[in-house]
């Protein structure tokens, strides 16, 4: 037991007590916020708490270890097939889906990281590599007719009288707290590795790879492992997808829009930072779903005006705020760890 | 030390080093002058294991270490301070230490290392907290060296510790390898200053198209007629 709470003390060691005290207060408001919020709130509060996570399983490879994936979407849909599949055809229970899932995901991610970094693929090429993968996918599980190929497939629908955590059936305040523990989970778990040597690694790797081999860091070691611990964590978001929307078709999880959607939150926010993602992922569904409102109210409701508006917004970020929100924001608040940044 | 035998390096179809044979003694300060292009660069990182070689021996204490990748071979004892000063620009000072010392064969000598390394600059203990990019170019060669003495290297070779410096930090540097040399370790130097090196050099290669052309003592190789025409325009 103390050594279950030395543990818990460690976590917030070195972290500012004003920076406690709001991660505090947010938690706070998201554990009460089903007695509060009405279905509406609480879908959008999902949608938040699942893209903070996302966020997190992206920001190791490229905010901690400097890999640029634009093919995340790869690694939601196979997590989201695989625990489906084996649901549907042999009623296995997502929550015993979910280190298959991991497996399939990892996997995948090992092979793109190993071919990648094996034989020098760096930078955009790396990136486009990622995308090429997701692609192969799309098409491939288009013509999987063991998952209903591009007919999709789907789940049989919740009876939303009774919550059953084991199947993963049920209304949306569980799939809001499944959510939640999720967000949490990522965040911990971030907060633990970019404090660990191997985050030290990723962060040296990320500064200056050339660098960090001549000091006799094991690159490929590093990179293999934050793609495989990235891809893990991005396929459990996958099961959530699946059977928080009952339907999967290949052109939608793994389209290339999904890709780009995951990585917004973390980009507007803050790069390689662990409270980037969920500011980011706050940010963006409010501002997407605060415009749609406005406009509504306004009466003013042309199609594609709400991309437009979406697209000015975030152009406004990254013209004014190129390190994300949360490093000025931080400095602010006096919650920054290090005051001075480096001349470009 | 270190031997190389016959060491040939390719680049794609390019070849970089073409039979290329050198020895290093314990305790040696071992120049290797060459214009930009010669294979300094290559030969470094060959002998490092960030580039594996087409052909030939790296012989390091016997073994022979010709291909093993850079983490084992860093282990092994040899360090390396690379062309253009990479320190991590976003961390610390601090930080930037530490990284140097995160060798299995160092870490557990981290705080004597550490003692050692702010005694020979003590500017980096001033500056430990400020990111590592703020420092100025000879702060950052220094912090570049200082790192790379975190790892308790037996051997490092230095790729143009004084490129880009003012004159007089420039001194300071050589000073500071050839006190690094008194203290026991063994230095490569790759240098386009070639007197000075050469000065500094109990012995030295000169390397050209890939290829040993010419080796001696510092000394000799400082009266030869064609390094003074070459690299010394005299």
């Amino acid at each position: 037991m103390a050594r279950l709470l030395d543990g818990i003390a460690s976590l917030t060691e070195g972290v500012p007590r004003r920076a406690l005290a709001s991660l505090a207060a947010l938690l706070a408001v998201f554990l009460a916020a089903p007695w509060i919020a009405n279905d509406y709130v609480l879908t959008i509060l999902i949608l938040i708490l699942y893209f903070a996570y996302t966020g997190q399983a992206w920001n190791i490879m490229m905010g901690f270890a400097g890999q640029l994936s634009l093919g995340h979407a790869l690694y939601v849909g196979l997590g989201a097939y695989t625990t489906a599949a084996l649901y549907v055809h042999f009623g296995v229970s997502p929550w015993l889906g979910l280190p298959v899932a991991i497996i399939v995901a990892a996997t995948a991610g090992a092979f793109i990281g190993f071919l990648a970094f094996r034989f020098g693929v760096a930078g955009v090429y790396f990136a486009i590599l990622t995308i090429a993968f997701a692609e192969f996918a799309r098409i491939g599980f288009d013509h999987f007719r063991w998952v209903n190929g591009s007919a999709g497939f789907f789940l049989p629908v919740a009876n939303y009288t009774q919550n059953d955590l084991w199947n993963l059936r049920g209304s949306p305040t569980m799939f809001y707290y499944v959510a939640l523990g999720m967000a949490v989970g990522a965040f911990v778990l971030c907060h633990g590795l970019l404090r660990s040597r191997l985050g030290y690694f990723w962060q040296a790797i990320r500064e200056d790879e050339m660098a960090a081999r001549t000091l006799g860091i094991d690159t490929f070691r590093c990179k293999m492992i934050a793609v495989v611990i990235s891809a893990s964590m991005t396929s459990v978001a996958g099961v959530f997808f699946a059977f928080y929307y009952n339907n999967l078709f290949p052109e939608q999880v793994f389209h290339i829009s999904r890709s780009i959607e995951l990585i917004l939150g973390p980009i507007i926010g803050g790069i390689g930072t662990l409270f980037g993602p969920i500011i980011g992922a706050i940010l963006l569904t409010g501002l997407s779903e605060g415009i749609w409102e406005v406009m509504n109210a306004f009466g003013f409701n042309p199609p594609g005006a709400r991309q437009v508006f979406y697209g000015i917004c975030l152009l406004l970020v990254v013209m004014l705020l190129p390190d994300g929100i949360w490093p000025p924001l931080a400095r602010k608040l006096g919650l920054g760890k290090r005051p001075e940044k480096p001349e470009p | 030390m270190l031997r190389v035998e016959d060491l040939e390096v390719f680049y794609g179809d390019a070849r970089a080093l073409d039979g290329v044979s050198l020895q290093v003694e314990e305790g040696a300060i071992v120049a290797i002058v060459g214009a930009n292009g010669a294979g300094k660069t290559s030969l470094i990182r060959t002998i490092a294991g960030m580039h594996a070689p087409g052909r030939g021996r790296i012989v390091l204490r016997g073994a022979d270490i010709a291909g093993m990748p850079s983490h084992r071979v860093c282990n092994l004892g040899i360090g390396q301070v690379a062309e253009g000063r990479q320190v991590f620009p976003s961390m610390t000072v601090a930080e930037n230490l530490d990284m140097g010392a995160m060798l299995p064969r160092a870490r557990a000598h981290r705080a004597k290392n550490l003692d050692r390394v702010l005694a020979l600059f003590p500017v980096l203990a001033e500056r430990s907290a400020q990111a590592a990019g703020t420092l100025s170019g000879g702060e950052q060669q220094m912090l570049a060296i200082g790192r790379c003495l975190m790892g308790q290297p037996e051997l490092v070779m230095f790729d143009e510790p004084s490129l880009g410096l003012a004159p007089a930090v420039v001194q300071a540097m050589l000073q500071t390898i050839r006190d690094l040399n008194r203290e026991g370790l063994t230095c490569v130097l790759v240098e386009q200053n070639v007197a000075v090196s050469l000065k500094l050099a109990s012995r030295a290669y000169v390397l050209e198209n890939g290829r040993i052309t010419l080796s001696g003592t510092g000394a000799e190789l400082l009266a030869d007629d064609r390094v003074r025409r070459a690299y010394l325009g005299l």
